[in-house]
């Protein structure tokens, strides 16, 4: 077989490519190993919404039409999203990419179906394929779960929780293991404090109507780390930081630095991550009010951090039963036999132009802070795909 | 507006070192020598980095002992307080550089540092009292051309960078033998 274009893919990055391939009619076909949306029905938490109200969510064909604009569409309302978005867009479903290699017309794809040919590939495999989890010396009492395995606090084993990361996934699961009965200690190290709301707006609709999502990747000062952000500590609905978990009961120790001897070692440290939290809040803030032309809004109390919050927490007393990683994720290009992923596992790309036809979508920051959410996808399809239809027409 | 730090230099060996690790490993030497009771004197001068043996432009020496009331003869400060001055130089450069490189003038920074200490663990008196420092409290009072809340962003900013800090926050694996 043979296309013009290969998107590998079929989440919301490459059914937002197809839209644009197929509006510039070039012939191509959208692989995907499971069935379209297969991370958000297959590797999600029962419990988890979108950070983004319903509004902000859409998708190139299809936008939110219920009755509840702002509220946050649970994981059956995304997967409908993305089957609409899908349904012209030419995906090969059940379809496993498990190399991509250069060849004298571009590129040759081994898939489960058998070898596609491709002049242009467009890598749209997800941003998470894999939770991060730190090698550390766990005692095997102790259970420990990731994101991708967990979907409720009832299978976790009784006692204590230790969820280690506090962006959106840890402080989410923090939260609702927390109300479960068990009791837990959430280790933080850097983090993005963000309210649910500030002056009667989400902080979402701020970011999206104060131009911070349109700041571009290439006028970012350090984009290196605005890749590497955490996710901010948001949840559907209501402000979940680190003073709202710890109203909740939940207790807060420093970054993990090791496990030694059976004992978690946490950071000394917590008191400045907070303050550094607060402190870009804070700026956060005051972009917004410059915006807006206004003086200050309300600001918020300063993270509550223990006096003296525990550093060493002994995992083989039976006070913890599980631990929880919410530790982040990172994509998976294990597939990718072309010299493009640098030591650290990241795609080397320029705004998702990774060269020699070849690009990527869906990223975190791949062309704008936007990027890194839903609605992002469709500015960066429309250049990255624009990218890629002139260089079919100069070659 | 300068406060003597040479940000630029920093910046361009950010840059350098992003590309060559192995030119990125320091280490830090220093050599002590007993002399009597308690007290120690420890020597620094040279130490290897950028691929090569380096050195300081001079050695510097320093004495350890324990004050009087420890029934010594206070040759120097104790060693737990050598750490006060890792920490407090450690943060104090990262203010000035942090500043420097925010455009910020310094007028004066000065810092007060305590270590709370419960000697019961040192002198075996209490099995639940560990050795070292049980908290660690800075306080900064500077003087600069910014706001309170650039400052504390300056602060902040330090303790990020600090080389001590994070030792002194997390645990180091530490390896002693005898030769």
């Amino acid at each position: 077989m043979y296309v013009t274009t290969a998107v590998i893919g079929a989440g919301h990055a490459g059914l937002a490519a197809s839209h644009f391939l197929t509006a510039a009619s070039v012939d191509h076909v959208v692989l995907e190993r499971g069935e379209v949306a297969n991370s958000w029905r297959h590797e999600r938490w029962d419990s988890l919404r979108l950070l983004t109200p319903n509004w902000l969510s859409r998708l190139p064909g299809a936008a939110y039409e219920g009755p509840d604009p702002d509220g946050y569409a649970d994981m059956g309302e995304v997967v409908d999203l993305l089957e609409r978005s899908a349904k012209d867009v030419p995906v090969r479903t059940g379809v496993n990419v498990t190399s991509v290699r250069r060849s004298p017309e571009g590129y040759t794809l081994t898939t489960s179906e058998g070898p596609i040919r491709a002049r242009t590939v467009v890598i749209a495999s997800g941003a998470c394929n894999r939770p991060v989890m730190p090698a550390f010396d766990v005692p095997a009492r102790v259970e420990q779960v990731t994101p991708f395995d967990y979907r409720n606090p009832s299978r976790l084993p009784d006692g204590g929780v230790l969820v280690v990361g506090a962006s959106a996934t840890g402080v989410q699961l923090a939260a609702e293991i927390q109300r479960s009965g068990r009791p837990v200690v959430l280790s933080a190290g850097e983090h993005v404090r963000m309210p649910r709301v500030y002056r009667d707006r989400d902080v979402l609709w701020w970011m999206h109507h104060a131009g911070v999502w349109a700041q571009r990747y290439d006028e970012l000062d350090d984009l290196t780390r605005a890749r590497r952000l955490p996710s901010p500590q948001l949840v559907a609905g209501s402000t979940l930081d680190l003073n709202a978990l710890t109203s909740m009961g939940v207790e807060l120790v420093g970054r993990l630095s090791t496990i030694r001897d059976g004992a978690a070692l946490f950071s000394g440290g917590l008191r400045n991550v907070a303050a550094l939290a607060d402190l870009k809040l804070n700026r956060l803030l005051d972009t917004f009010d410059e915006w807006a032309g206004t003086a200050p809004g309300e600001r918020h109390e300063p993270t509550r951090v223990p006096a003296s919050a525990r550093w060493r927490l002994d995992l083989r007393s039976g006070e913890i039963g599980s631990i929880v990683w919410a530790t982040g994720f990172r994509p998976d290009y294990s597939w990718l036999d072309v010299p493009v992923v640098d030591e650290k596992g990241a795609l080397v790309h320029d705004g998702g132009v990774v060269g020699d036809g070849l690009y990527a979508l869906g990223l975190p920051v791949l062309r704008r802070r936007g990027s890194t959410f839903i609605c992002g996808i469709e500015d960066d399809a429309r250049d990255v795909i624009g990218h890629l239809v002139q260089g079919l027409k100069s070659a | 507006m300068s406060n003597g730090v040479n940000v630029q230099a920093l910046l361009d060996a950010r840059e350098v070192l992003k590309g060559a690790p192995e030119a990125a490993q320091f280490t830090w030497r220093a050599s002590s020598k007993w002399q009597h009771g308690v007290h120690s004197t420890t020597k620094i001068e040279k130490f290897f980095g950028l691929g090569q043996e380096q050195s300081h432009k001079n050695e510097s020496v320093f004495e350890a002992d324990h004050p009087a009331i420890f029934a010594a003869e206070d040759n120097g400060i104790t060693p737990i307080e050598y750490l006060l001055v890792g920490l407090a130089g450690c943060l104090t450069a990262g203010v000035a550089s942090v500043a420097q490189n925010r455009g910020i003038k310094l007028n004066s920074v000065e810092a007060s540092v305590e270590g709370g200490h419960d000697i019961r663990g040192i002198l075996g008196a209490d099995p639940d009292v560990r050795n070292g420092f049980n908290d660690i409290k800075v306080v900064f009072t500077i003087d600069a051309d910014a706001s309170p809340a650039d400052i504390e962003a300056l602060v902040a900013q330090s303790q990020k960078r600090s080389a001590v800090f994070d030792a002194l926050t997390n645990p180091t694996n530490v390896t002693v033998e005898v030769a």
